[in-house]
């Protein structure tokens, strides 16, 4: 439902290259600050209107996919459906340095991969606005023995505000029904 | 280590010890879901969850996964989600709505109210060997619908779910009741489902009013992300309970709560802070259920477990949470997250997203408690480890009959002070069960604790 199938598809020419390679970077870029633990500035790639949204995936029926395997932004219980306020609210507390969850920190290692611009506006060579999907694999290890594999989608919004990009939107697909984990206290 | 012949064995309850073995052995395990969980009144799921005929939601009871469903005449019915013939599940979808369950393997159908529609080939195969009529989906014993909850129990030998229930009731009526006092009307509006590696005992004994643990969500006081944090109101909730007197009440059949009572007079407390209009809905809800319930209005609910595994948190935020054992030192836990089904959209919109940030997995609060149930299992696995007690003399003693409260009686062995007493009951209740116990001592006869209390009745 939000891959490329169902919207035309940009054409492949160097400025559409040239922009996925900027996205790259600047996914790339996230994972280095979100893996060397600098939270906060992190947080500054994030557009002020964020919203940041985990469903949770559904068993259902052949057929009712579009309709029900993902629970929705607009209504009910997802794992994340926050704006920035939250997201900070979480990086203020692992700061704290008692948030016992992340106290001692976890390791993790973010992955990004698969990535394709799915719109570009007003085009590749100017672009404003951009829509992308991505694959992600994080990996999070903490204190001994605890070792979680996270996979899966992510369809992100990203603005120019200036010469940067700010995340406005993102979706991320846990590829789970019942988490497998006793926590999502990393960051997507 | 051997462990002891009886359960009863594991709780000292009169110096407040527990043996560590409860939460890790495998052969106490086994025998939880051989004793406990084929005879306790567990909670299964809501009627929101299925509101028309033909609606189904799988959950489970103990390890065993179950239908909740609604028959095509509307009636409620919950079965063992395994084929009668080879035993595949018949259902595998979370939740929807069907005419049929059709077992993948081979083909038998069951209709909505678990009856044998069709067996393949039946007139050249089975015709006089197989009475249909006999081989319907497994169903519980008994079933209860409690203000929209759905209750079941394998034992039919088991006490009517009010019974069982008990002096708890109206501690579970607040997190069920309409916030403005109408009883009932919830709706559930979605289900956190994740494993942890702890035992499931830590979690049900952590919602019966363990206050004590504090400490341990001290990052998310700090930073404060309660109804009124945009107002620099720290904490995880609103303090709605500052000038009201806690109570922690333990009841015979082993349920547990922590509650509050207002003191006489009290008004609406400056709460939901964050936006002004949401903040005089719930001002006018205080105003309207103290119009419908006068003196009692000024109970208020916080946490509780209704034995074995499930739990309550009332107000802020508010759910339901079954402890499903998932194996010795695992937990598969199903948060249901409540709401007044006709609250407007904003209200619910603005308390779906406190939700989310509180509980759960993803929760800024639980996680830590995720975190402490894990390492505590872990740490007491060990052969030194388990020859060593816990310890549960927290106000050992210190707690009272049916005391009177800021002019209301609140009924249970209840302390006015924070207290263990409630986990020490439990356990001796959960240990009954494990020796198989008959039923009037599962409900707390020969507890000297209730025994006026009985006899009174």
């Amino acid at each position: 439902m939000d891959g490329n199938l169902e919207r035309p598809r940009i054409r492949r020419d160097d400025s559409y290259y040239a922009l996925r390679r900027d996205i790259e970077e600047f996914f790339y870029d996230e994972a280095e600050l979100i893996d060397n633990r600098r939270f906060e500035a992190w947080l500054d790639m994030l557009h002020e209107d964020l919203r940041y949204f985990m469903p949770m995936r559904h068993n259902v029926k052949f057929g009712l996919h579009a309709e029900r395997e993902d629970t929705k932004e607009e209504e009910g219980i997802s794992w994340f459906n926050e704006d920035k306020w939250t997201v900070g609210k979480r990086v203020e507390q692992i700061l704290t340095g008692v948030h016992y969850a992340e106290e001692p920190l976890s390791r993790t290692t973010h992955m990004i991969t698969n990535v394709q611009i799915l719109e570009a506006t007003p085009d590749a060579n100017d672009a404003t606005t951009v829509k992308t999907s991505c694959r992600f694999l994080t990996y999070l290890n903490r204190v001994e023995y605890e070792t979680y594999f996270f996979v899966g989608k992510r369809y992100d919004t990203l603005v120019k505000e200036g010469d940067d990009w700010k995340v406005l939107h993102r979706r991320i697909i846990l590829d789970q029904n019942v988490l497998q984990a006793k926590n999502l206290s990393t960051f997507f | 280590m051997t462990l002891p012949e009886k359960a009863v064995d594991f709780v000292n309850w009169r110096k407040g010890e527990i043996s560590r073995e409860i939460y890790v052995s495998e052969e106490v395990y086994r025998k939880e879901l051989e004793t406990l969980f084929t005879r306790a009144w567990l909670l299964v799921g809501h009627e929101s969850q299925i509101p028309n005929p033909g609606d189904f939601f799988t959950s489970r009871m103990g390890e065993e996964s179950v239908i909740l469903v609604r028959d095509k005449a509307g009636e409620v019915h919950v079965f063992l989600n395994s084929c009668r013939h080879r035993g595949m599940k018949v259902c595998r979808y979370e939740s929807g709505n069907t005419s049929l369950f059709t077992c993948p393997y081979h083909s038998w159908t069951y209709t909505t109210d678990g009856r044998i529609r069709g067996v393949p080939l039946y007139k050249a195969l089975y015709e006089g060997n197989l009475d249909r009529d006999q081989w319907s989906l497994i169903e519980v014993a008994r079933l209860h619908n409690y203000k929209g909850t759905i209750w079941a129990t394998w034992d039919p030998q088991a006490p009517d779910f009010l019974t069982y229930l008990g002096d708890a009731k109206i501690h579970l009526d607040q997190a069920l009741d309409c916030r403005d006092g109408r009883p009932g009307g919830s709706e559930v509006i979605g289900v956190h489902k994740w494993v942890f590696p702890a035992n499931w005992k830590f979690a049900a004994e952590n919602f019966l009013g363990d206050t004590y643990h504090n400490p341990s969500h001290r990052s998310v006081d700090m930073i404060g992300i309660g109804p009124s944090a945009l107002e620099g109101v720290k904490g995880r909730r609103d303090n709605e309970l500052e000038q009201a007197q806690h109570v922690w009440c333990s009841f015979p059949a082993g349920h547990g709560v922590h509650s509050a009572v207002q003191p006489e007079g009290f008004e609406f407390t400056n709460s939901f802070k964050n936006d002004p209009e949401i903040a005089d809905y719930f001002r006018h809800c205080h105003e309207e259920r103290k119009r419908r319930l006068g003196e009692n209005a000024r109970f208020l609910p916080f946490v509780g477990t209704i034995f074995p595994n499930t739990s309550y948190h009332g107000r802020q935020p508010r759910s339901l949470c079954a402890w499903h054992p998932h194996s010795a030192n695992e937990t598969e836990a199903w948060r249901f997250f409540l709401v007044d089904a006709d609250a407007p959209t904003k209200i619910k919109d603005f308390l779906r997203t406190y939700y989310m940030r509180y509980s759960g997995p993803a929760g800024m609060t639980e996680q830590d408690d995720m975190e402490n149930w894990l390492y505590a299992t872990n740490a007491s696995m060990g052969t030194i480890a388990r020859r060593y007690n816990f310890n549960y003399s927290q106000s050992l003693n210190a707690s009272q009959r049916n005391p009177v409260v800021h002019g209301i009686q609140v009924r249970g062995d209840v302390s006015l002070q924070v207290t263990e007493h409630m986990a020490v009951g439990f356990y001796r209740r959960w240990a009954q069960h494990l020796d198989m116990e008959p039923w009037d001592v599962l409900l707390g006869a020969g507890d000297e604790r209730f025994a006026e209390d009985m006899a009174a009745e």
